[in-house]
């Protein structure tokens, strides 16, 4: 027995399956699937530059012959839709399963969305576990499953599935063959003249997989009291457990397609059935549009953020425990840039020069808080450069401030470099700024095309970044040292200033990728109190109620950041010793 | 037997997984179901994080729930505040006396509470210097496990099976000063 998180036994299950090619972008809560399952002996698995490419690649494998599994999270999926909706038509070859791992709550995540909609709408079954040994198991049997009925599984999770770790049986890993690939263009050549077929056969899937739905062992009904009677998957069937003990409950381990005539049963065997889902109303209609007469909750399911068997209690009038209040006014601690970020004087410098910053997604997003201020949007993955060229010619001819774009350098492979194509090609003009710290940070630094890194440490390339862009025609590229204030300042006014489309590429590398730091520095008696060191919003810097800074020093790492801002020359370095660690 | 649930709650960074991880597998080596809930992602750079462990017979919800929580054990003082609302009736708050200032109150946007460890105490928390303990154990980094050490007074493992799974899941090279954290945090909860 071991324990293991939700991710972990998914990667266990698929190597126990046999799978041999894996590919992914990393994004939280569906991250250590893939780390995990490249640690296994023969899988091979990569980081793909977006879920897109993953999915192609996935399906190139599967065409192959292999068994194959590709992970994201829920707004991947969305980057991923366009293959995965086709491949739902063509079906695989070696088993294919998809791994959509969504974020309820957005604990880490833009946007709360349900990929069960996913399921339904390109028609591709969805396996949704309750736990890391369901997430194994139901991983494990989806590859012979997605041979079986020749379509992709999806495996659903959320951030209570995936990082949740419960103890879990494991068993053995089975060598799968590939299989022989014979030419069938009828088959994955996707033009009309194919397709139309190609429809058919998925609407004839469809019927089967619905037949198969009604006995399948990943459903099942857990008989209690007939008063209540409740749907529910996923981490939501945990809470209704734990928040109803005494109810009957329909548990739905096969989200898509519902078992229509065994939820009829269901609800003829209880006085009133409830549908019990987090943030959406994807399960409630499904199963109101399957003939099912559904009640609403006495109190109320709230239709947003993440369930607790609290929440649930409430909505169905059980009693809560007494709950002693939170002192008032206790100060938030939202999450900041790290001490020594690279990212911190780019933010500090495009607030200065009120900088009108369409921003990405990463770390970097953190620039968007007080004391830094210096975001104005953020909503997909490589959206700044696009959105800032939307802006700039939509304000052509109007008094605006600089248009200024900043996105990370994996963001930049994942979609940064479609978008500058489109500026570049478009005569865009503004200035485009990539924070190369050399990883994926946020996501736990894992490589990308521009470090070189890959995820099983084969020897790659380090793609040479300003090299790619300088070959889109743009003339005005720069590398710049974050680090240097000054330098910061020079090349966004510069960049600002001119009507071309600028390139500045900030490189230095995150400061989580290395444990070796300079020494700290500290405030001296010169200190006047000005506060220009506290708008770096630097988590090693506070001020006393005279305004005089401090530095904790076991939390500075010596970037000397702060120094360079401070006029009075307070902040200096304490004397080196050899690199503390 | 009924589940337990602890919450262990803190800065991002300080090594509350780490903790979870090891009290979940002792209760794994006494026989018991577990589960641990982690949060990853954007709110570890810094921000307030929790990390919930439940164990009994069978555990069904893997989420810490308000008034529900058997014992809070909070790496930092401002965090063990926020928390309160998590602890059940007759439930025990076991608080690392370290204070770490939020980027809203370095930057003079909001204040620290007054008399955090008073409104602690009047709760009945048991404040202890976790990180003093660790340093003296060898590492200020194993006040993790220190606190830990103090929880273990309260529960009914065998001191064996907790150092067995601390000694199995800590880098070799640790396992002397984790362990003497986890004596010292036991005994300062014993003797307070």
């Amino acid at each position: 027995m071991e324990l293991l998180s939700g991710n972990e036994a998914i990667a266990r299950g698929a190597w126990e399956a046999g799978v041999r090619f894996a590919a992914a972008y990393p994004g939280t809560p569906s991250t250590e699937t893939l780390e995990a399952l490249g640690k296994y002996e023969g899988v091979y698995a990569e980081w793909a530059t977006n879920e897109k490419v993953a999915v192609e690649s996935a399906v190139g494998a599967s065409i192959a012959g292999a068994r194959v599994l590709s992970t994201m999270k829920h707004v991947g999926v969305n980057v991923a839709a366009d293959p995965l909706f086709t491949a739902a038509c063509t079906g695989v070859h070696g088993g294919m399963v998809v791994l959509a791992a969504d974020d309820p709550g957005m604990y880490s995540s833009q946007n709360e969305q349900d990929s069960h909609y996913y399921a339904a709408a390109a028609k591709i079954p969805m396996l949704d576990p309750a736990d890391s040994q369901e997430a194994y198991q139901f991983t494990k049997d989806a590859f012979e499953l997605s041979e079986r009925f020749d379509v992709p599984f999806f495996i659903r999770s959320s951030v209570r599935i995936s990082h949740t770790k419960t103890p879990v049986e494991v068993g053995e890993r089975v060598e799968v063959e590939l299989k022989n690939y014979d030419v069938n263009c009828a088959k994955w050549v996707m033009m009309p003249a194919f397709a139309k077929p190609r429809r058919t056969v998925q609407l004839q899937r469809i019927a089967e997989l619905s037949e198969w739905a009604e006995t399948c062992p990943y459903n099942k009904v857990i008989e209690g009291s007939k008063e209540i009677g409740v749907i529910c998957g996923g981490a939501a069937y945990q809470h209704v457990r734990a928040a109803l003990p005494d109810a009957s409950v329909f548990k739905l381990g096969l989200s898509w397609p519902l078992p229509k005539k065994a939820l009829a049963a269901f609800a003829a065997s209880v006085d009133a059935v409830y549908v019990v889902e987090e943030g959406s109303t994807y399960m409630i209609d499904a199963v109101r549009a399957a003939g099912v007469n559904v009640s609403e909750a006495p109190c109320g399911i709230p239709s947003e953020s993440e369930l607790t068997a609290g929440i649930i209690k409430a909505a169905f009038g059980r009693e809560l425990p007494a709950i002693k209040p939170a002192p008032a006014d206790l100060p938030g601690r939202p999450p900041a840039l790290c001490p020594g970020c690279p990212h911190r004087v780019v933010f500090r410098e495009l607030n200065r020069m009120k900088a009108l910053v369409m921003g990405d997604i990463g770390c970097y997003t953190l620039g968007t808080l007080p004391p830094l201020n210096a975001m104005n949007a953020c909503i997909d993955m490589g959206a700044s450069i696009s959105m800032a060229h939307g802006y700039e010619v939509a304000a052509e001819g109007t008094d605006h401030r600089p248009v200024v774009s900043v996105i990370g350098d994996s963001t930049f492979g994942h979609s940064g470099l479609s978008s500058l194509i489109s500026t570049v090609y478009n005569c865009g003009k503004g200035t485009v700024c990539i924070l190369d710290n050399r990883t994926t940070a946020m996501t736990g630094r894992q490589g990308n095309p521009f470090n070189g890194i890959t995820l099983q440490n084969r020897p790659s390339r380090e793609l040479d970044l300003e090299g790619v862009v300088r070959a889109l025609g743009i003339e005005d590229v720069r590398v710049i040292d974050p680090y240097s204030v000054k330098e910061v300042r020079k090349a966004l006014k510069e960049a600002t200033s001119s009507d071309e489309l600028s390139v500045l590429i900030f490189r230095h590398p995150c400061i989580l990728l290395t444990k070796q730091h300079e020494a700290a520095y500290s405030v001296t008696a010169d200190c006047v109190g000005c506060g220009v060191c506290n708008t770096l919003g630097c988590p090693a810097i506070s001020k006393n109620e005279q305004g005089i800074a401090a530095i904790d020093e076991s939390m500075c790492i010596g970037c000397g950041q702060c120094a360079q801002y401070c006029g009075s020359k307070a902040i200096q370095q304490l004397v080196p010793t050899n690199n503390i660690a | 037997m009924s589940t337990t649930t602890v919450l262990l709650c803190g800065v991002g960074g300080q090594g509350t997984i780490l903790a979870a991880d090891l009290l979940a597998r002792t209760a794994i080596a006494a026989g018991l179901d577990v589960k641990i809930s982690e949060i990853h992602g954007m709110a570890q750079r810094g921000g307030s994080v929790t990390t919930t462990v439940r164990f009994g017979e069978s555990v069904d919800s893997m989420v810490a729930d308000l008034g529900d929580s058997d014992y809070i054990i909070s790496f930092e003082t401002t965090e063990a505040l926020r928390n309160l609302p998590y602890l059940k009736e007759g439930g025990k708050m076991l608080v690392s006396d370290e204070t770490i200032t939020p980027v809203t109150v370095l930057i003079g946007a909001q204040k620290m509470p007054k008399g955090a460890h008073e409104t602690l105490a009047a709760e009945g928390a048991l404040l202890m210097p976790a990180v003093q303990i660790a340093k003296e154990a060898g590492t200020a980094k194993a006040s993790n496990v220190a606190l830990l050490g103090a929880l273990s007074a309260f529960l009914d493992f065998d001191s064996a099976i907790w150092e067995e799974a601390i000694a199995k899941r800590v880098p070799p090279k640790t396992i002397d000063t984790n362990l003497k954290a986890f004596r010292n945090g036991r005994a300062f909860a014993l003797e307070n």
